[in-house]
């Protein structure tokens, strides 16, 4: 855009050198470190002691459990997705429009407060439900466990399931129904049209959501913690945590936290790729105009028993959960029957007004959402703008860095961020709120860039060039035509990350210090120290605080999904 | 007042040479036209000017400044220029006037004199009372009408046009081409009007360029020259609907491409075994006898105050136009497969034998 002799260092190479920078300090230079460590040893290169990393039965076991953890709830998410939301967009179900709002609102819950919820229901011994079974109705055993790998990927299917209704549900909705009308023109029945219609023109959305599941699955860190850990099943970012905070970061378990997590990151990494691939090859299909309604099948008989399932099947993956949540929180002591002379308030009004911890969390929680979410906004404006609309040399560079952050799980994140910035490089924030605030900023630095970038490919660029013309420095071009253009961007980056941080888990276990507890650091740490009760209060508190302000964002900034 | 001095430009794209050692000079307070094909490098020769790319080699100079050379690049916001763009590119989040305002705000006017002259360029176009709306609430027309203000307001050295029209309807292009000239001619500015449209290049410039697709500037004039004098069959097609008749030359004269129709008529003053005769529609006079070139009607279709013709002669198919109202009281008015004879007013000769193959497209237009 400008000759290189003229202006070496002007506008451009400023903010393209800003690009670059931020993408190298917050997520270029963690990842770095991590390889370097998982691959460097005393010196030298060693890939064959990264292999009896691998092969010691610990981590082996965890590489395994993350494989069958991952893969089952991709399937069984993918089946409930698929099947929902088909429920929704093809058929005459009743009150179709209320259901598919219910079923989005696993996504703004934090899926180890549903663990929690479903540890007091389900777990062996205590378990509400297991024990209704075996004291009421005489059983002699529990009826399910639900430490275990089916209770595990039970529960994450519950809250990882709407990627794949999403993706699915939006691309039957966009499906230009001439596609199916002319095969049922042609003579086909309605199970051949799905046959060999519309289930290969929706291939590519319900792999695309399937493998967005994989990948969360993968990196998840919740769930297994709550429900793994005391019957001993550990995937790769639970054994990271469980190395790095038992050995209080001796240099076997710096090691053994690099080397699962390259391993976690190559992963992801790949499952983009396939992603990529396949939505890539999926773009020929569908989308048409949106004004049609496609043909809906008759459900006749089914109606009403669907509907019933449906309901059945929220009420028992987020109301039931809720309740207990709510109910245990009132409890005198864990354990007790639900009876009036048993419920107080006492937990709520400790954990509110007494427990110092909890103005701490809810402090920290919020100002670390708000701040990263600000921080992360305006980065990721500059990165998309060069992205997108500026012509530069070593834009590849950028574009490479810019696919960075996608790929690196939460708990990638926190290891290296502690291997950056502990003091070995002059900068020693470890156990302060600093550190996690560098972790959010590139753990949610994806969000921000696919919102920009959506918003940036919006603004033409005759409309900065005519602002040029009219005598705008590019400065002033950013400042009073692209940045006015991307706020509706802007500010939906601001909240997708602000909402999530807001229960953010993965990350703040591995890097908190004793002032520096999240909310859900929080709610953990009461969990693990036995304080059931304690924990659930805290638990109903932050779903009030996430839902209130999922609400607010939703109604008064049109925030979409 | 500001003349453009272009010496040399070259630019490329990859292995894509679009301008290669172009030399051009617009005088100050001209109304300059580019006029070619689309991808000539016609807009690249504009986003040269205005600073958007830098050229690989070459000079521009705008009222004796040197902005662009080997060493040079003054950015777009100090060449103090004015653009108006294709897609109009008004800011969509600025009211009428805020748009417009714009430029002497960076400029750093005082707010007195900004309103007033926001106020006398909002008048100029013709958009007074809309100063307070969005440009959702315009047209098409009236959204190139602040793109035009907006472009005006700082007293630009050079103003540059990129296709304003093109996105207009028919009638308001018309009307807007006008608009523009009279403004160009009232505020005595340079005006650098890029098109593919010759009807708007002929009726805007003072002097005109016509570009080939390999970025070569064929000729350059004012529009009756180039219109009258073309220098070869390029310029005359680019112009107007052209048709071209190949002649051949014999002993006793010279023959249409069926090799025994004599031409008749103005006979070429040149030399050579080939020739190719040009003429528009309305060069072509019809009778149904006397003197003329027989030819056969193929199509007549009747265009209200004009009648237009297909006509089969010697060999090749030719479009003629003739004003009905004559047609009509002199009962010329010919109907398909009717002989009649063909003469002409003016007749263009070229030296080529037909120029190409993108050219014969025009006999069937």
């Amino acid at each position: 855009m400008f000759s290189k002799a003229a202006s070496r260092f002007g506008t451009p190479q400023i903010l393209f050198g800003l690009a670059v920078g931020i993408l190298v300090v917050f997520v270029a230079v963690p990842v770095l470190l991590i390889f370097f460590n998982a691959l460097w040893v005393d010196g030298h290169f060693n890939v064959a002691d990264v292999i009896k990393v691998l092969s010691e039965p610990d981590t082996y076991k965890a590489l395994v459990n993350s494989l069958i953890l991952a893969s089952g709830v991709t399937i069984t998410g993918t089946i409930v997705g698929t099947f929902f939301a088909w429920l929704v967009t093809r058929t005459d179900l009743p009150y179709k429009g209320a259901m598919k709002v219910l079923f989005l609102v696993p996504f703004m819950l934090p899926s180890f407060i549903g663990a929690l919820a479903w540890k007091m229901l389900l777990s062996p011994r205590a378990g509400y439900i297991n024990r209704f079974f075996m004291e009421t109705l005489g059983f002699e055993e529990p009826i399910f466990n639900i430490y275990s790998y089916l209770g595990i990927i039970g529960v994450e299917t519950m809250y990882l399931f709407p990627f794949v209704f999403i993706q699915v549900s939006g691309a039957l909705e966009r499906m230009d129904p001439t596609l199916e009308e002319s095969a049922r023109i042609s003579g086909a029945d309605l199970f051949t049209i799905t046959r060999k219609i519309t289930i290969p023109l929706v291939l590519p959305s319900i792999l695309s959501g399937a493998l967005l599941i994989m990948l969360y699955s993968m990196a998840h860190f919740g769930t297994v913690a709550v429900l793994g850990i005391e019957a001993g099943i550990y995937n790769i970012p639970t054994l990271i945590y469980e190395r790095i905070h038992q050995s209080a970061g001796s240099f076997a378990a710096i090691r053994t936290g690099t080397v699962l997590s390259a391993v976690l990151v190559i992963t992801a990494a790949f499952i983009i790729w396939l992603q990529n691939k396949v939505l890539a090859r999926g773009r020929y299909q569908i989308i048409a105009g949106k004004s049609f309604r496609p043909a809906e099948l008759k459900l006749r008989g089914l109606r009403i028993p669907l509907l019933v399932f449906c309901i059945a099947y929220i009420g028992f993956t987020i109301v039931l959960p809720t309740v207990t949540i709510f109910m245990v929180g009132g409890l005198n002591t864990y354990g007790l029957p639900f009876t009036l002379e048993n419920m107080t308030l006492n937990n709520y009004r400790y954990i509110l007004f007494e427990w110092d911890l909890t103005r701490d969390a809810i402090w920290n929680s919020v100002s670390l959402g708000a701040a990263s979410a600000l921080i992360t906004m305006f980065a990721g404006v500059i990165i998309s703008y060069v992205i997108v609309k500026m012509k530069v040399r070593g834009k590849g560079l950028l574009e490479f860095l810019g696919m960075l952050p996608f790929s690196v799980p939460g708990s990638v994140i926190a290891l290296g961020v502690i291997l950056a910035w502990s003091g070995k490089f002059g900068i020693n924030i470890y156990n302060t709120v600093w550190i996690i605030l560098v972790a959010y900023i590139a753990r949610y630095m994806a969000f921000s860039l696919k919102a920009n970038s959506a918003a940036l490919e919006q603004v033409h660029d005759s409309l900065v060039e005519a602002a040029r013309a009219s005598g705008a420095t590019m400065w002033q071009a950013l400042r009073d035509i692209v940045i006015p253009l991307v706020r509706p961007g802007m500010v939906a980056a601001f909240f997708l990350i602000f909402l999530p941080a807001l229960r953010e888990l993965t990350v703040s276990v591995l890097l908190y210090g004793p002032t520096s507890r999240t909310i859900g650091v929080a709610i953990y740490t009461l969990n693990e120290d036995g304080e059931t009760v304690y924990s659930a209060a805290m638990a109903g508190i932050a779903l009030i605080i996430i839902v209130v302000a999922e609400v607010v964002v939703k109604r008064f900034f049109k925030v979409g999904k | 007042m500001s003349g453009i001095r272009i010496e040399g430009l070259s630019k490329s794209y990859g292995a894509n040479q679009v301008l290669d050692g172009l030399d051009l000079t617009v005088a100050a307070g001209e109304c300059f036209t580019l006029l070619g094909p689309s991808s000539c490098g016609k807009t690249v020769l504009m986003r040269l000017l205005a600073g958007f790319e830098t050229p690989d080699a070459g000079r521009i100079v705008i009222d004796d400044t040197v902005v662009a050379a080997a060493d040079v690049n003054v950015p777009t916001d100090r060449r103090g220029i004015g653009m108006v763009f294709q897609d109009y590119a008004v800011w969509p989040h600025m009211s009428v006037r805020d748009n417009v305002v714009y430029p002497l705000k960076l400029a750093g006017l005082p707010a007195d004199e900004r309103a007033e002259r926001t106020q006398a360029v909002i008048e100029l176009v013709g958009l007074s009372g809309l100063e307070q709306r969005m440009p959702s609430q315009l047209s098409g027309g009236q959204q190139q009408r602040v793109a035009l203000a907006r472009a005006l307001v700082s007293n630009p050295a050079l103003l540059l046009l990129d296709e304003p029209l093109n996105n207009l309807d028919a009638n308001l292009r018309e009307e807007m081409r006008f608009e523009i000239r009279e403004l160009q001619q009232r505020l005595g500015i340079t005006v650098i009007y890029v098109t593919h449209d010759q009807e708007i290049a002929l009726a805007i410039s003072d002097r005109l360029a016509v570009m080939d697709e390999k970025g070569h500037l064929r000729q350059i004039g004012a529009p009756n020259e180039l219109f009258d004098h073309p220098t070869d069959a390029y310029i005359y097609r680019f112009l107007g609907v052209a048709n071209f008749v190949p002649l051949r030359k014999v002993s006793s004269g010279w023959l249409l491409p069926d090799g025994t129709t004599a031409w008749v008529g103005q006979s070429p003053e040149r030399h050579g075994e080939h020739l190719t005769a040009g003429f528009r529609p309305n060069d072509i006079v019809l009778s149904r006898d006397g003197e003329g070139l027989p030819g056969i009607v193929r199509r007549a279709s009747f265009l209200g105050s004009q009648m237009d013709y297909l006509i089969d002669v010697g060999g090749v198919s030719l479009r003629a136009s003739t004003d009905s109202r004559h047609a009509l009281s002199d009962g010329q008015m010919f109907r398909d497969g009717e002989a009649c004879r063909i003469r002409f007013h003016t007749v263009q000769w070229f030296d080529e034998v037909l120029p190409d193959g993108a050219v014969k497209g025009e006999f069937h237009v």
